[in-house]
């Protein structure tokens, strides 16, 4: 018996937008994955240390407030510090196409932006816990 | 390269919290090859009180957990907690929210939060529920909560899991109180009325006290004839952290209750059974799928329209697993 693919979907920062992350748990649950979910307003180092203490496969940031070139360094920083550099991060919603790379560069594995539908969401998660593997 | 679960196991032994996390994944697999780290884990564990908390849904379980957990870091003592919420019968997927009532634990080095999902247990726990507790304790935690789904009537494996539980039940359920006497109610070694801000928890209260004055009573007695431990009643409101001390102190004087006499060996015994009978069925389980996988479609197809009846299939079935 295997274990379904963990998720942690995070809200960081003063984003109160909240609608999109929940569909897209409701989509990864109904994709049999498990997700959890932080709620409003964490900070980088909340969601690293739950990241953590839940051992997920994937960590999903939620971004909706233009920050991400401010929040992603932080919790990329703090992943590699406390050596949980294995976990996937995604981020998905609404980041302009020029800040794509750079958040690659990061060490971001995909961005997932506002006109991703729900199954490409399903099959990058699927894919990306496929390429790296047992751990 | 995966890291060998005995070098994990090694570096929980020192409280490692990530190799704690790791291995709680790796119980969740229920990879066969793990199982020899589970059982060394289980034999250097022991030493924390496991609090199992339970209720039915929205009766303010995680919250009253954020609130305790609070507040027994005054102290210093560590805490984890095991927070279980539902798997869907139809994906098998799962949303887990317990975390979103307890964000103010998180930045906290000696609390430690972990959510898991039933995974089709219908008890109210995790299959690997008591595995993790194990980790945790093993790590170094001095408590650890569970915290079941929210129940119904009937989902009492808790008792048989947890050395102090805790039933939760929220004023306004009225008569309900009386409808779910029987089942839930009765496994409590201490009851919580939630939510006390509210004018009609009184009657709540009054309603349980009725209830477990009515009990016949089959508590463990000493030699006098007293009852070892006599349910109480603890009212709390998460909303104005009132009786959370109370509370604590209660969970505290059972712990030594328990710990001192006849009620936890009994008790101890109980959880040991409930667990060897849990993880035979778990690994019948697993190995039934893996010997049946190919013919399992077609026999549910032949039983579906009365061709074969499922009495006859289910022991042809077993006849074939490998033990």
């Amino acid at each position: 018996m295997s274990s379904p693919i963990r998720v942690l979907l995070a809200k960081v920062g003063l984003d109160g937008h909240d609608r999109g992350v929940k569909v897209v748990a409701r989509t990864l649950r109904d994709a049999g994955m498990d997700v959890i979910y932080t709620g409003l307003h964490r900070t980088p180092d909340e969601v690293v240390n739950a990241a953590i203490q839940e051992d997920v496969d994937v960590l999903g940031i939620s971004l909706l407030s233009g920050a991400h070139m401010t929040i992603c360094p932080k919790i990329m920083a703090l992943l590699e510090e406390k050596d949980a550099s294995d976990t996937i991060v995604v981020v998905g919603g609404v980041v302009p196409d020029e800040d794509v790379n750079a958040l690659k560069e990061m060490g971001v594995k995909e961005l997932l932006l506002q006109d991703t539908p729900p199954n490409k969401i399903v099959e990058t998660l699927q894919r990306l816990g496929d390429e790296r593997g047992p751990r | 390269m995966p890291i060998p679960s005995g070098e994990l196991v090694a570096r929980l032994k020192k409280g490692d919290l990530r190799a704690a996390s790791r291995l709680m994944s790796r119980a969740e697999a229920h990879d066969e090859a793990t199982l020899a780290s589970m059982g060394e884990i289980y034999k250097s564990a022991g030493r924390a009180h496991i609090v199992g908390l339970t209720g039915v849904p929205g009766s303010g379980k995680s919250t009253l957990v954020s609130k305790l957990v609070e507040t027994i870091r005054n102290d210093g003592r560590r805490v984890g907690v095991i927070a279980i919420d539902p798997s869907s019968p139809f994906s098998g997927g799962s949303i887990l929210g317990d975390r979103i009532r307890m964000t103010n634990l998180v930045m906290d080095e000696g609390v430690y939060i972990r959510s898991m999902a039933t995974r089709g247990s219908t008890g109210g726990l995790a299959r690997s529920a008591l595995t993790a507790v194990d980790i945790l304790d093993v790590a170094g935690f001095d408590i650890v909560i569970i915290e079941t789904v929210g129940v119904g009537q009937d989902e009492v494996e808790i008792a048989q899991a947890s050395h102090s539980t805790i039933v939760v039940s929220a004023p306004g359920l009225g008569d309900d109180v009386q409808a779910i006497k029987a089942g839930i109610l009765e496994i409590a070694d201490i009851h919580v009325v939630s939510k006390c801000d509210r004018p009609d928890s009184n009657r709540t209260i009054t309603d349980l006290k009725t209830m477990l004055a009515m009990g016949i009573n089959i508590a463990i007695k000493d030699q006098e004839g007293r009852p070892l431990w006599q349910v109480p009643v603890v009212g709390t409101s998460s909303e104005k952290g009132e009786g959370i001390d109370t509370l604590i102190q209660t969970i505290d004087r059972h712990r030594d209750v328990h710990r001192s006499t006849q009620l936890g060996v009994e008790r101890m015994r109980r959880i040991a059974e409930y667990r060897t009978f849990k993880t035979a069925e778990d690994l019948l389980r697993s190995r039934f799928f893996d010997s049946t996988n190919n013919r399992l479609n077609a026999t549910v197809d032949q039983i579906a329209k009365r061709e074969l009846d499922p009495f006859t299939a289910s022991t042809e079935l077993l006849s074939k697993v490998a033990f």
